[in-house]
């Protein structure tokens, strides 16, 4: 007998073994051919176009679009691929409402842009399920390169490098590869294992090796490194997390939210990841949403997001917003969080105080008010972990770079959310990815 | 609301929509069904001489092309004439025309190049009651090599031969079919015309081959590994069959001969179009072929609001009413000056004017690109360098973003630097032109 939605405290099974499949499905199913000509067919194909524009790795994208309304869906993968060898998840993950789709023609002709994300899928998933592989590796150069951290910059660096013949091995933390996209997406963004098989598929250039259970500071340094290796690459990503830095945050019940989107990933069973009935989530983005949202599926019967500004001030898009209050989560604005309530160590609920903007500056009204919860999920951003990376030159609490990616310091390049400027976004740390190894090869040409 | 009333050579019909001779109109069933739906009159099916039926293939007879979200805009077919018996259709017809006398039901027909072949079928067709004939010396494929169809049609003379047998030997209306499949239009016309045609109808079908099959490599539509030319209709054929109608018409030795104008009319402004190069009454089928018969509905309502609107009460207020602007090349207003013009509000800014003028044309479209420091995306017709060409106006998505305009007289062209003239001259008299007078 499951448990229910209604049951008090922190539980598992609130649904039902038998239900869970069916609530952490694909969050939109893949076109169908026929749906993929109709929407490829929308298409205009602009010149300069604005999607290709807005797009962080500047994947062609009115030429894969005409190349999949002309039946060529391998060929469309290859341009895909050619600029985002990690366009099969990017497909999956990006905020397209506010990149490609945001500034397609068709948005302003008429508010529907095309499904450029969907026909992004569509084209990378024909390839994948062919396993058509589109690049080879150049003759080998003898060179090696070491990557810190497996997500995606570091991946999309690695394949790049390989592609030029380089021999690049690369140094995991965790005990697979993937970084955000293995740990840090919604479950239901990116069903069956994708990360995984998406790996497998990139990872078939060959010349990319890895070690794993390894951690920067502790059991490699970057100066060792530097003396094996002809160049290195962090990917590192954020590791560490803004603290609320208010009373009784320590309470039983008050959970990093990036570590509970990761147990629900990892989970092989999700009725056996235990949530509360009552969920308060503190914060503004992706990560605020993807927890809310877990957390709701999952059974939790009053989830509510308390943003200490408003609606266009949140990290997370409109549509991610709309998505979770379709889901039934409530989201709250102006509220800012003040005392965890507690009783013998664990959360009871939150105090709040009401916020307001007065020049532009965040102040708090002076009134207050109360939410029960069982549990409370913190997602109020990620910083660098810099403990190790003393040796490089930090500016905004990120790795400062130049455009290329290369860092203050010789032979040290790096990549995606770690360094300054970083979007927090896959497609981003891609981009960051593939521009650094044609620097990397660049520099040691 | 407009009277869409239409006597064309005598028949009459409440509205001058018919359904073209094909498959749509080749029995009772469909016919009853057109009629309820509210055509105005059938061009039965082509019928052939007493015996064994005709045959057809027994594999696909339709190919096509498509234009995005695979909306036909082509379609060719290998189907012949009717494959029923003649007393059948006969029947059907004389029963057909009984229960609707208020329809056109004219009769298609197709019979050996022998006088004594029209002689035999004449009399019977008439018995059935039906209001005309229509010759079909069109068809291009399969009746074509048996001496018929655009057999005929392609030598003039038996045109003009066929038409003087069928008018010596009934009292119906005698209406000649015309095959586009032949080099000047005007030619058959006029052996009709000399025929004692009552009428022409235009166009047939155009040879062609659809599509070839890329595993099988055969045309497309295949039969066992096989194909042939069929005969191409449909929206895409619109424009020619506008030419070959206007020709006629404004043909000096065929002007006033009444046409039914024939080709890809979908809607009922392709109708009037039509109407307006001087046919009297429309003829439509591959339209009804893909939507079915329902769409009637929307050409009676349209044509009859753009009368409304116009002033027209009837149909002869606007027929032909475009012939006169039908001209030559040569006799075309080289003073005329237009300039593309964008309409900003209404740009999406897809840049397909630019780089169709960029890459095709005459550079004549500036683009401001986003990514450049303080500049917004932007098109924009350079004046100095617009032919006017108006190939913007034609690639562009959005209706009337863009538009022609006509230079004033006494403005100055930006692109040669000349004063506007306002008056006008052609290629004959042009300095350039070594014929010149």
């Amino acid at each position: 007998m499951s448990n229910t939605m209604s049951k008090p405290g922190i539980a598992s099974d609130r649904l039902g073994s038998e239900q869970y499949q069916d609530v952490f499905a694909d969050l939109h199913a893949p076109l169908s051919p026929h749906e993929a000509l109709v929407e490829a067919g929308r298409c205009y194909f602009c010149y300069d176009a604005p999607c290709q524009t807005a797009c962080p790795t500047d994947i062609d994208i009115p030429l894969f679009i005409r190349e999949i309304s002309t039946q060529n869906p391998l060929g469309a993968a290859k341009t895909i691929f050619n600029q985002n060898i990690l366009g099969g998840m990017c497909a999956r993950v990006c905020p397209t409402e506010t990149l490609c789709e945001e500034v397609c023609v068709r948005e302003e002709a008429e508010g529907k842009p095309v499904k450029i994300g969907f026909l992004q899928r569509y084209a990378t998933d024909a390839a994948m399920q062919a396993n058509k592989q589109f690049f080879k590796r150049a003759a080998a150069t003898g060179k090696s390169i070491a990557i810190i951290g497996a997500g995606p910059a570091s991946i999309a660096c690695a394949h790049r490098l390989a592609m030029f013949g380089h021999e690049v091995k690369i140094f995991e933390a965790k005990e697979k590869p993937g970084g955000l996209n293995e740990y840090g997406i919604a479950a239901y963004k990116t069903v069956d294992d994708f990360a995984q098989k998406e790996l497998d598929y990139i990872l078939q250039i060959g010349g990319i090796s890895f070690e794993y259970g390894v951690k920067l500071g502790s059991d490699i340094s970057l100066d060792e490194l530097g003396e094996k290796y002809d160049a290195v690459f962090i990917g590192v990503g954020l590791g560490a997390v803004n603290t609320l830095g208010i009373k009784n945050s320590d309470a039983k019940g008050v959970v990093d939210a990036v570590d509970f989107i990761e147990q629900v990933r990892q989970s092989k069973d999700l009725s056996k990841v235990k949530i509360g009935r009552d969920i308060i989530v503190i914060g503004g983005g992706m990560t605020a949403i993807d927890a809310a949202i877990q957390a709701k599926l999952l059974g939790s019967e009053n989830v509510t997001i308390c943003y200490r500004r408003g609606p266009e001030q949140m990290g997370a898009s409109k549509f991610e917003q709309d998505l979770a209050t379709s889901k039934g989560v409530m989201i709250r604005h102006w509220l800012a969080p003040k005392k965890i309530r507690s009783k013998k160590g664990a959360v009871k609920g939150l105090k709040l105080e009401y916020t307001r903007l007065n020049n532009g500056k965040l102040e708090k009204t002076g009134e207050k008010t109360s939410l029960g919860a069982d549990q409370i999920f913190v997602a109020i951003g990620q910083k660098l972990d810099a403990g190790s990376l003393q040796k490089l030159q930090i500016s905004n609490g990120r790795i400062k770079t130049d455009e290329a990616g290369k860092t203050s310091l010789a032979k040290v390049w790096a990549g995606g959310d770690c360094i300054e400027g970083g979007e927090d976004l896959t497609v981003t740390a891609v981009a960051n990815g593939r521009d650094a190894a044609e620097d990397i090869h660049a520099t040691l040409s | 609301m407009a009277d869409l009333s239409n006597n064309f050579v005598g028949i009459k019909s409440p509205n001058p929509f018919w359904l073209a001779s094909a498959p749509p109109t080749d029995k009772a069933y469909n016919v009853e069904r057109a009629f309820r739906a509210g055509w105005g009159g059938v061009m039965w099916k082509t019928l052939g001489e007493d015996g064994p039926p005709v045959v057809n293939v027994n594999g696909p007879r339709y190919g096509a092309i498509f234009g995005g979200d695979r909306r036909l805009i082509g379609m060719n077919n290998i189907e012949l004439i009717t494959d029923r018996e003649l007393q059948v259709n006969l029947r059907e017809i004389k029963q057909v025309k009984k229960n609707w006398p208020d329809r056109a039901v004219v009769v298609s027909l197709m019979v050996p190049c022998e006088e004594e072949a029209w002689k035999t079928i004449l009399p019977v067709v008439e018995e059935t009651g039906a209001d005309g004939i229509e010759l079909n010396f069109g068809c291009p494929h399969g009746m074509s090599e048996r001496g018929m169809g655009a057999a005929v049609g392609q030598v003039p003379e038996y045109i003009e031969m066929v038409t003087r047998w069928c008018k010596a030997n009934t009292n119906m209306p005698v209406i000649v079919k015309l095959t586009p499949n032949i080099t000047d239009i005007r030619y058959p016309a006029r052996a009709a015309h000399k025929g004692g045609a009552d009428a022409v109808s235009l166009i047939n079908t155009i040879n062609s081959i659809t599509n070839v099959n890329l595993d099988n490599f055969a045309p497309e539509p295949t039969i066992d590994g096989k194909g042939t030319h069929g005969g191409y209709c449909g929206p895409a054929v619109k424009p020619i069959a506008l030419n070959m109608v206007a020709e006629i018409a404004r043909d000096a030795q065929t002007k006033g001969l009444p046409i039914s104008g024939i080709g890809g009319i979908t809607d009922w402004r392709d109708a009037a179009e039509f109407m307006a190069l001087g046919s009297g009454n429309v003829q439509v089928c591959t339209a009804a072929m893909v939507y079915g018969f329902k769409i009637v509905e929307e050409m009676i309502s349209g044509l009859s609001n753009w009368m409304d609107e116009k002033g027209y009460t009837s149909i002869d207020d606007f027929v032909g009413k475009a012939v006169p602007n039908v001209s030559d090349w040569q006799y075309l207003n080289l003073n005329h000056i237009t300039k593309a013009k964008i309409n900003q509000d209404l740009c999406i800014e897809c840049g397909r004017c630019f780089i169709a003028c960029e890459d095709t044309s005459h550079q004549a479209i500036m683009a401001t690109k986003d990514n450049v420091e303080g500049a917004e995306r932007h098109f924009e017709v350079m004046e100095d360098e617009c032919v006017g060409c108006n190939l913007c106006v034609n690639v562009c998505p959005v209706e009337n973003c863009i538009e022609m305009v006509a230079l004033d007289a006494g403005t100055m062209d930006e692109r040669t630097g000349k004063q506007v003239s306002g008056d006008y001259a052609n290629w004959t008299t042009h300095p350039n032109n070594p014929g010149a007078k």
